[in-house]
């Protein structure tokens, strides 16, 4: 009952944190002149947000929508199918598991222009990269989840005589549940990351990392800070999206248990 | 003779059939089970041999490594034994296991968090394929033999441990299995709370009939509950005493300060005493 601080406490001390430094940001730009190519103001991002409406909207359509939203559902899907099959058979777990390492260990600078020479410049080359990116945190912490459950949780589907898809069903994949909500946490920033840094090798017209590399060239800041706005914004809500499924889901987890 | 005998009688013999007491529940013969460890081979259980009859209610008493649990789990055919027989209900365990012949109790209430008091003890249930309306009615059967009643919605972590280790004894009375397997299932919980499990277990056992096996550390628990105490001793786990108790089927709490009750009580410990005489 105790601890459970209010709404306004939650909501409204973080949001005047925020609001604190954007105001010394901008007293600090102001007072100490500085160059609008180094620093811009707050209030100068604000102003190119609200000029550039329409082209943020495409790039973040083209970029969050199409690149990361789709690469995400796609290679979270994947990993867990492929959790799935390696904890079913032993032949998978010694074989595709050390090559899934592998694949991790990649670096993106590298998948990222192999993935536009086989996908083309559109998002599909992006969505492969977030692809590449997510699928093994969601692959290994899925595994994790399944190995999660003791031995006499085991034994109790045991004596019930239950065979592998009843105890996967109804012990080892809720048992796991947090531990996928774990690697989704993870993937879900990773994919945004790797949406933006792959359109820098080679993308159509559009696309926040495209815009934040050509303004770069042209010295329009503002305008690459208006791209880092929106992407932050994405990303906190995509995590705290992530977030509320997890709460419902795990209700049950000593994590997120409250007074119920 | 131990490590002769695998190689003597194999499981196809007709002889094991013999060897099996007519109207026992559970029989064991010769069991044997040695786990090999870093340390060199360790005898959980060595040539252990016991009839359980229909309706008994057999408490296996020890201290800790004399293989009481050990050989309840091999009658789940949660263990499997390295020498020896067992079989229960006529077959071996593992075909006994496979028709879900039993319920087992664990120490802890091992209830999984995710489900409501409700939605675990339907488990077993959902498992074996009850109806719906089937499942409902047992579900809320069981929760009145074991008091639980109106907690069927709540979860696990919401109630104290002794409401969950009865949640837990509703779970594995809720389908048809004539034996109740229990390991330490009062271990964790307070002198008062024991008491009054224990007087609600005879009460089940007296209601339902079952053929109870039940493992302790307690002198008294085993004593109060027990119509055959069954002592053991460790290194190698054996059976060192066992003890027909002459008390009578109807048992108040009163009852442990009878003489009858002191007596056998003493014997468990001369028991115990015996077969652990050699160091501490």
């Amino acid at each position: 009952m105790n601890g459970q601080p209010s709404l306004v406490l939650r909501i409204g001390l973080p949001l005047g944190f925020g609001i604190a430094v954007l105001v010394l940001w901008e007293l600090f730009v102001v007072t100490f002149d500085i160059p609008r190519a180094i620093l811009p103001a707050p209030s100068e991002i604000w102003a190119a947000i609200q000029r550039s409406t329409e082209i943020l909207w495409v790039d973040w359509v083209q970029t969050v929508l199409k690149g990361a939203l789709t690469g995400l559902v796609i290679g979270a899907v994947a990993g867990f199918a492929a959790a799935l099959a390696i904890d079913r058979v032993d032949f998978l777990r010694r074989g595709l598991l050390p090559v899934a390492n592998f694949v991790a260990a990649l670096p993106i600078v590298g998948v990222a222009p192999i993935m536009v020479m086989w996908f083309g410049f559109d998002w599909q080359s992006k969505a492969a990269v977030v692809v590449v990116m997510v699928f093994f945190p969601i692959l290994v912490n899925t595994l994790a989840g399944l190995a999660a459950t003791d031995r006499m949780q085991r034994d109790l589907m045991r004596t019930y005589s239950a065979n592998h898809t009843q105890t996967l069903g109804k012990l080892r994949l809720p048992a796991a549940m947090p531990f996928i909500f774990n690697g989704l946490k993870i993937s879900a920033t990773l994919a945004l990351i790797g949406a933006i840094v792959a359109e820098y090798f080679g993308s159509p017209t559009k696309g926040m990392g495209f815009r934040i590399s050509t303004e770069v060239g042209r010295l329009g800041i503002d305008m690459v800070w208006a791209e880092i706005a929106v992407s932050a914004l994405t990303g906190t809500v995509l995590y705290g999206f992530v977030v509320l499924i997890e709460r419902w889901v795990t209700f049950w987890h000593p994590s997120q248990r409250r007074s119920r | 003779m131990q490590n002769a005998k695998p190689g003597d009688r194999p499981l196809s013999d007709p002889l094991s059939q013999d060897m099996t007491t007519p109207g026992a529940v559970i029989s064991a013969r010769g069991l044997s089970l040695t786990f090999q460890t870093n340390d060199g081979p360790v005898h959980a259980l060595k040539d252990v041999s016991l009839d359980i009859k229909k309706g008994e209610f057999v408490s296996f008493i020890g201290p800790s490594g004399c293989g009481k649990t050990t050989f309840l789990r091999c009658m789940a055919d949660l263990e499997h034994p390295t020498g020896g027989s067992i079989t229960v209900n006529g077959v071996s365990a593992q075909e006994a296991r496979k028709a879900r012949a039993y319920g087992y109790v664990f120490q802890a209430a091992g209830l999984y968090p995710w489900r409501t008091i409700g939605g675990n003890i339907r488990l077993p249930l959902e498992i074996m394929g009850y109806s719906k309306a089937d499942q409902a009615e047992r579900v809320a059967r069981v929760l009145e033999l074991v008091e639980l009643a109106g907690f069927e919605k709540k979860f696990p972590w919401q109630l104290s441990g002794g409401m969950q280790q009865r949640a837990s004894i509703a779970r594995a009375l809720a389908f048809d299995a004539d034996i109740l397997l229990m390991d330490e299932p009062f271990g964790a919980l307070d002198e008062i709370v024991r008491d009054h499990l224990n007087e609600q277990l005879l009460a089940l056992w007296a209601r339902t009939g079952k053929t109870i096996a039940f493992v302790t550390h307690s002198i008294p628990e085993a004593v109060y509950l027990s119509t055959k105490i069954v002592v053991m001793s460790p290194r190698p786990g054996r059976i060192s005493d066992v003890i027909d108790s002459p008390l009578p089927k109807e048992r108040p709490l009163e009852i442990r300060d009878t003489p009858e009750f002191i007596e056998i009580a003493h014997r468990v410990r001369d028991g115990l005493r015996a077969g652990h005489g050699y160091d501490d």
